[in-house]
């Protein structure tokens, strides 16, 4: 039987037709090779839009679909369902990419045209070869992996722990908590991070639903949506958890009496060798860092921390675990690094005391700090002047372009606690105040009405005179350069993409935005997927954002994982390759390049299979095969070669 | 002339500027002189016609330092702009005198005071030191005008000469051929003649078969590397060539010099081209020196003003000079001797000294002069 084709145009407002003559696309379809109806319309993907396409198969007979729109990405699926819901197989639809490809791209209207007709063209002779094609359907497993434990990681979990679903939690550092576990008070409110926080952290470790892997790392992660297989890495805390007490006493009893700089107070204190973070750590467990501990990095100790935990809960021969889980769905939400104020020597960071990060500040101001929440120079003496300097490592060409979009609101906040707590004389050098949050502009006027002087202008050096530090900079709104001294200075440090990102984006598959953090699928419409179905973003991970801001977007990947595991099931691409065993001659070359390992080889019959559930459909088989055995359906050799013929 | 503004905001980048002031903030001649290289960007942004602008006196006061360009968060090149600026003034001839003697002299005689072009190697005519093109080698030691001329700069030029005869290193000078780098001379404006310089230059080094260049001057050594187009020779500073010498025991320093020493970092080896820590090995690698830092150092340092023209320039500033600052701040600290590794540097330091009545106090002098009397 002879096809018959339609082919739908679309103006796409004037994304299209403001470049390309689509009422001449129209007219030159309808002279092409089986093509019974030609048509442009305003909004194709629109209802009206769909429903000329459907009136069309059902008055008109037409049995293959040429769009001429949008990319596929956008609206292959809309339009597939138009297809499917007029009992079309939705696989005799294809579509010629004259927007992206075409009107975006080019200028001038008749070679705009020339060239949407060539990809038209190109369209109507693929769709005759096209074949009906059936998509699979897998399994969801109801069970979802969250990597990372910080806000974003710890509210996607309850999320999807109180829906009843298994959650495995898996992190790096010995607690859970990230960055807001450092904080003190939260901005444009003033909650005590704590307070507020602290809630849902002994949530996490109550709830029967989730599996906490502290000290763990994802190594490997194998399989497609709904049915993910997990290695992760449990490394040795030399602690066994199910004794530890969590009393302390080992801590007292380790022999590194002058300790190393702790993690958590960001250097601002020490800690031992064996430790617990911070009093109100979870899980409440101390664990050995196998980096400063005289017996595991040389060898030597009297090991008194084993004689003084009264539990029994040290053993020094623990060692890594390997553990492997099963998921459905998996949530990455490994956080941010703070941006290295090093890197910017003109701030003469680690060059003079007293200069520090927002990070340490909020270690100075918390009452669970080294200072107990005193705002104290090194010296123990309360600054008489404190600076604020915005944008370090944020908005700059030399360092990261993006704005942090935290630092503005978290110095004003830490601007109030220092005239609080100090009543010193306090500066904020800022290019331009980014308060764009609820609540967050009316908390600008507040901390202007407390006195504290904002200056338009970014500092541009910091130098000592006369035993105090001076900061340098211009007065923009007066035209004047300043040199302001003070005692202490805080860095507005700007948020980055965490050390190791790569490798993480590795073990994923997912892909990173030039600026380092995890790419979103699509940037307003798809802001919590990836690339990778059943694989979500939460949190700073995927770019610098506030606490309300990852909350909402960890809720928001909870509710994508909950989703789909309610669906059960899933529909899968069929648009896998099959390999012919009559053409197969058993050279492997598939197997090799493959990135997937879903072909396998058959030893009995000498011959390659692919496993349909492991196949992505990428092509690189059916390229590299010499004997052209291997066929990938909706992108066979018919299909791809008419389609090419029709461009020339 | 009418100047087309569109060409400038293209150029130098003047549309990306978001007014945050990095530039004027950290401008060593912001308390010395109305320039304010911010202001400056916004108003030749704003302007149909900024010709009236660049007439300002204090547009010669830019030392081209570049301490603006470099922490400029957006990327706006500041300094290029200010050499554009001038470019346009030297074409149409409204330079200061002193500046436009400085650049004809470079055309007739090679060098910016317009001592005799055949007089260039006098200093060194009794040292044995090899002339590239009578005798082979394939390292040459470019000197450079100030060092070939000014007599308290020919110091250093001489106690190269001793250090590097100390060592294995086969090497010569161009002598009477050699020209000026150009490095200023384009920092004043003249862009043609720069190019002229820079096209002379490469061709004579080639012809000669050099194969590495050493410079005494941060300045020939910044345009070298990162401005002649087709040079394509490797290029070092002269304190990278001995604390090397140093470090693989190829020159040794017996005599112990007891001294407490600083060092002002010279921008145009520093700032602009990340050369902080092989000065400093050298002369904490020197017997009985002890060193000091300053205060500002490395990125932070303050520039001396001798950059950018200023060695030619009058006027366009007031108030205490930067050189007079560092050298109080270095008496301040106890430092016996003031360290640098840059003729202008020297130069405007040793000034300073005698300006703010210090000559018993403090002494400026070059590294390599500490070394000779080292060794």
């Amino acid at each position: 039987m002879k096809q018959k084709i339609g082919v739908y145009i679309c103006h796409c407002g004037t994304n299209i037709a403001a470049t390309v003559d689509c009422n001449e696309l129209a007219r030159f379809s309808i002279t092409l090779p089986g093509v019974k109806v030609a048509r442009d319309y305003r909004y194709l993907c629109s209802d009206p839009g769909q429903d000329l396409i459907k009136k069309d198969i059902r008055e008109l007979s037409i049995d293959r679909v040429v769009v001429a729109a949008c990319s596929p990405r956008m609206h292959e699926i809309t339009f597939r369902n138009a297809l499917s819901s007029e009992g079309l197989n939705p696989y005799f639809l294809n579509i010629a990419n004259i927007r992206e490809q075409c009107s975006w791209v080019h200028k001038v209207r008749e070679e705009a045209t020339e060239k949407a007709k060539q990809l038209l063209r190109a369209a109507v002779a693929r769709v005759l070869c096209q074949e009906a094609l059936t998509a699979r359907k897998v399994e969801i497993k109801p069970s979802v992996l969250v990597v990372g434990a910080g806000i974003a990681g710890i509210q996607a979990a309850l999320t999807i722990a109180n829906e009843g679903m298994k959650v495995y939690l898996v992190e790096k550092a010995p607690y859970i908590g990230g960055h807001m576990a450092q904080l003190d008070k939260t901005f444009p409110t003033l909650d005590c991070a704590s307070c507020i926080f602290t809630p849902k952290t002994v949530e996490v470790a109550r709830s029967k639903n989730i599996e906490l892997l502290v000290c763990s790392e994802v190594e490997e992660v194998k399989g497609y949506v709904g049915n993910f297989t997990v290695t992760i890495k449990r490394h040795p805390t030399y602690v066994d958890y199910s004794r530890c007490t969590g009393c302390g006493d080992c801590m007292e009893a380790c022999v590194l009496k002058k300790g190393v700089p702790s993690e958590f107070e960001e250097g601002m204190a020490r800690r031992r060798a064996i430790y617990i973070a911070f009093p109100q750590a979870v899980p409440l467990k101390a664990v050995v860092d196998n980096e400063s501990c005289l017996l595991l990095s040389k060898g030597k100790c009297k090991k008194t921390c084993v004689e003084a935990c009264k539990a029994e809960a040290i053993h020094f021969d623990q060692k890594e675990e390997i553990i492997e889980k099963e998921v459905g769905s998996i949530i990455i939400a490994t956080g941010y690094d703070l941006f290295d104020p090093h890197l910017l020597p003109q701030y003469g960071y680690g060059v003079y005391e007293n200069i520090i990060s927002n990070l340490q500040f909020e270690r100075l101001a918390s009452p669970s700090g080294p200072t107990l929440g005193e705002v104290l120079l090194k010296d123990g003496t309360v600054p008489k002047g404190i600076a604020f300097l915005h944008c370090i490592g944020s908005r700059d060409e030399n360092t990261n372009l993006y704005c942090s979009r935290v630092c503005c609101m978290a110095s004003m906040k830490q601007a109030h606690l220092a005239k609080e707590k100090t009543g010193a004389e306090i500066y904020e050098f800022y290019i331009d105040i980014n308060a764009f949050g609820k609540g967050y502009q009316e908390f600008y006027k507040r901390v202007r009405e407390e006195g504290i002087y904002f200056i338009r202008g970014k500092g541009s050096e910091i130098f000592k005179r006369d035993g105090r530090l001076v900061v340098a900079a211009e007065d923009t709104l007066l035209g004047t350069p300043v040199e302001i001294p003070v005692d202490m200075v805080v860095l507005g440090t700007g948020l980055t993409a965490r050390r190791g990102a790569e490798r993480v984006a590795q073990i994923f598959g997912i892909s990173q935005s030039a600026d380092g953090f995890f790419m979103e699928a699509h940037p307003k419409l798809r802001p919590v997927s990836t690339n990778v179905d059943g694989l979500f973003l939460a949190g700073c991970c995927q770019g610098p954002k506030d606490i309300p801001d990852t909350v909402a977007q960890a809720s928001a990947a909870a509710a994508e994982a909950i989703t789909l595991a309610a669906k059960g099931q899933i529909e899968v691409e069929p648009t896998t390759v099959v390999i012919d065993s009559a053409l197969c001659a058993g050279c492997k070359l598939c197997i090799e390049i493959c990135p997937y390992s879903a072909i396998d080889f058959l030893d009995i019959k000498g011959i390659s299979s692919v496993n349909e559930a492991l196949c992505k459909g990428c092509g690189a088989c059916t390229a590299i095969c010499p004997n052209k055995a291997a066929r990938q359906n909706h992108f066979t050799q018919d299909q791809v070669l008419s389609e090419m013929e029709g461009l020339i | 002339m009418k100047i087309d503004p569109k060409t400038f905001i293209k150029d130098y980048q003047l549309d990306i500027c978001i007014q945050c002031g990095t530039c004027t903030g950290g401008c060593p001649v912001k308390f010395r002189s109305p320039l304010n290289m911010r202001r400056l960007v916004r108003q030749t942004y704003f302007t149909n016609d900024p010709s009236p602008l660049f007439k300002r006196p204090e547009l010669w006061a830019c030392t081209t330092c570049s301490t603006c360009s470099l922490r400029c968060p957006a990327g706006v090149k500041n300094v290029e702009l200010i050499m554009g600026i001038r470019n346009l003034l030297a074409n149409q001839g409204e330079v200061p005198s002193t500046i436009r003697d400085a650049l004809e002299n470079t055309f007739l005689q090679g060098n910016p005071w317009g001592r005799f072009r055949d007089r260039r190697a006098d200093w060194a005519k009794d040292l044995g030191v090899k002339m590239i093109g009578e005798t082979a080698t394939e390292t040459l030691l470019y000197v450079g005008c100030a060092p070939s001329y000014d007599p308290r700069v020919q110091n250093v030029s001489t106690a190269l000469i001793k250090i590097f005869q100390k060592t294995d290193l086969d090497f010569g000078i161009l002598g009477k051929k050699e020209s000026c780098c150009g490095n200023e001379i384009r920092r004043m404006g003249e862009q043609a003649l720069f190019k002229k310089l820079a096209k002379d230059n490469t061709n004579l080094f080639k012809k000669s078969g050099i194969k590495r260049i050493i410079t005494i001057s941060p300045h020939c050594f910044n345009t070298f590397k990162n401005e002649y187009p087709d040079l394509n020779i490797p290029v070092q500073h002269y304190t990278q060539v001995i604390a090397e010498l140093i470090e693989t025991g190829k020159l040794k320093m017996s005599k112990a010099l007891n001294l407490l020493a600083t060092y002002q970092d010279p921008c145009f080896l520093g700032k602009q081209n990340l050369v902080f820590d092989e000065p400093r090995k050298i002369l904490t690698a020197i017997p009985g020196l002890e060193f000091i830092e300053m205060e500002r150092s490395r990125q932070r340092s303050l520039c001396c003003e001798g950059g950018g023209g200023r060695m030619w320039a009058e006027g366009g500033t007031e108030g205490t000079r930067n050189g007079e600052i560092r050298i109080k701040e270095a008496v301040a600290l106890g430092a016996k001797v003031m360290a640098t590794a840059c003729p202008f540097c020297l130069l405007t330091l040793e000034d300073a000294v005698k300006t703010s009545s210090l000559t018993d106090q403090i002494a400026v002098k070059d590294i390599s002069e500490l070394v000779a009397e080292a060794i």
